[in-house]
């Protein structure tokens, strides 16, 4: 599964879980109109960090991701 | 305590009930009380330390039960250390204790010569003695908290204090107590006097010595009566062959029993009363708890049984009474508050007519500007057919500051493989069906043992 894969796949869980609905996952989604809202996408954070090992807001000043692409890409580079 | 004021712990057992067959036992070696008061288990005449502060500092805290015995009332203090205390606490300890007398088994190499003129060795050995000294102090007896960060602080406590909650006319020569703690804590030293001052004997588990060992030795003295914190009684759970035949009375303090526990415990020991305590270090012990449910009514706030005064304040348990220690050795910081209440930085939370203990003021997760106590939400996980224990942390994030996760024992190891999956989302059901959603695990771990500390307690990571 690629990281684009699994992040749609957690967002789709974690909205499920919380009773949210999602807007179309594009990459120029911005995120804050994705439909998860901050405690979303803190759990899908601590889940993309247990399956894939890296979390990319550890940083100190990591710009945060202001779209869906954004972020696939935060975690695409913090794996490399 | 009940009868006068008895001045020293050789004192009550000589003038009390006859010692009989009673005992002491460590994993070496069981120690006869009646021997004991004949004999000695110190190197040189105990005269030595008369009036002195006194560092006792065994490996095995049943040198330490031994010891106890010969130096109240002889020593003006004694200064209880356990094993593991680092060498830099160590010095700060003599010093605000101003210890002047070290008695010590002193095996091991971690000691450091402390700096202290006077060294006496102890052992598990009763030999012969000259007849013991007057008692004539009333000795002090110097508890360490058992404080998670930083050094330690130095409780000051009396026998009397130590003794206050112990009701002496309910009890019978037949009983053998058992505690999975350190006697040189608060809650061990609590079942030590209760043994000694109730006419019991005592058995005492060995440095690291594997609770399955400890409950083999446990069913061969036939124990009656068993403490620990609900972490060592969890544990306990988990042993397959776990009977105790003649336990009458299991005892949990230390850390929030939950309703999971208690109930697993009843089922394990039918037989058995199920009572949990509330006590601490500085508080002393404040009540217990028979009825076999979590949390504790509310009328216990307005009862003043014993002369213990509880009240709650912005949310945090305070308490008032005489068993409460009276300050900390070497350190002006007060312990107790201008009307003499000890804050005890427990909180609670009123739901009908009980109170239930939702986790320590300083453990407190932010969970996005919303509080999270580990504690209430293990308890929910913890009720999970499957769970044995459980312990929830926070991870930190940019998105909320923290969240909680979950790390996650079950009773079965194969049970993660075989049906892992599903046991998580039952665990996050429950969650849901229990808590707000910033309290639900952001991730449910499961893992093949939790970390217990020698306060017998669960060991808490620092957010």
């Amino acid at each position: 599964m690629s990281v684009r894969e699994l992040v749609v796949s957690h967002m789709d869980r974690v909205a499920k879980e919380q009773r949210l609905t999602l807007a179309p996952l594009t990459d120029d989604l911005v995120l804050l109109d994705s439909g998860l809202d901050s405690l979303g996408f803190a759990i899908l954070a601590v889940r993309l960090e247990d399956e894939l090992g890296v979390d990319p807001f550890a940083a100190e000043n990591i710009a945060l991701p202001v779209t869906l692409g954004d972020f696939v890409q935060t975690y695409e580079n913090a794996r490399r | 305590m009940p009868e006068g004021n008895p001045i020293s712990l050789r004192n009550i057992l000589v003038d009390g009930r006859g010692l009989g067959k009673r005992y002491l036992c460590g994993v070496d070696g069981k120690v006869r009380l009646e021997d004991l008061m004949l004999g000695s288990t110190l190197e040189s005449p105990l005269a030595q330390v008369s009036g002195r502060s006194v560092l006792l500092k065994t490996r095995d805290h049943f040198a330490t039960g031994l010891a106890l015995i010969q130096l109240d009332g002889v020593a003006r203090r004694i200064v209880l250390c356990p094993w593991d205390v680092p060498p830099d606490h160590l010095a700060t300890l003599i010093a605000d204790a101003e210890v002047d007398a070290l008695v010590t088994d002193g095996e091991d190499a971690r000691t450091p010569n402390p700096g202290v003129a006077l060294r006496i060795g102890c052992s598990l050995m009763v030999r012969p003695a000259v007849p013991p000294p007057r008692r004539q102090h009333r000795t002090e007896w110097l508890l360490l908290t058992s404080g998670t960060t930083g050094r330690p602080k130095v409780a000051v406590h009396s026998l009397g204090g130590l003794t206050d909650a112990i009701k002496t006319s309910s009890l019978h020569s037949s009983v053998v107590w058992g505690t999975f703690y350190d006697i040189r804590r608060y809650g061990g030293l609590q079942i030590y006097l209760r043994a000694l001052l109730g006419g019991a004997s005592l058995v005492l588990p060995g440095v690291c010595e594997p609770v399955a060992a400890f409950l083999t030795r446990l069913r061969h003295h036939g124990v009656t009566h068993l403490s620990g914190t609900p972490s060592h009684w969890r544990r306990v759970l988990m042993i397959p062959a776990n009977a105790l035949n003649d336990l009458c009375y299991a005892r949990l303090s230390g850390e929030i029993a939950d309703q999971a526990l208690l109930d697993g415990l009843r089922q394990t020991y039918p037989q058995a009363k199920i009572g949990h305590a509330y006590a601490s270090t500085e508080a002393g012990v404040v009540f217990h708890v028979d009825d076999g449910l979590e949390g504790w009514p509310a009328a216990l706030l307005n009862s003043s049984v014993d002369d213990v005064n509880i009240k709650v304040v912005d949310g945090t348990l305070r308490v008032r009474s005489r068993r409460t220690a009276s300050g900390y050795a070497g350190s002006k910081d007060p312990l107790l508050d201008a009307e003499g209440f000890v804050d005890t930085g427990d909180v609670v939370q009123l739901r009908g007519d009980r109170y239930y203990f939702i986790g320590r003021r300083g453990g407190i997760v932010n969970v996005g500007g919303l509080k999270v106590h580990p504690e209430e939400v293990e308890s929910v996980i913890n009720r999970h057919p499957d769970v044995r224990m459980s312990l929830v942390r926070a991870r930190r994030n940019p998105f909320t500051g923290a969240v909680v996760t979950a790390d996650v024992l079950l009773n079965d190891q194969a049970r993660v493989n075989e049906r892992g999956n599903e046991v998580e989302q039952e665990i996050l059901q429950l969650c849901r069906d229990a808590l707000p959603e910033h309290k639900v695990p952001a991730l449910i771990r499961f893992v093949p043992n939790l970390e217990v500390a020698a306060t017998g307690k669960l060991v808490r990571p620092h957010a």
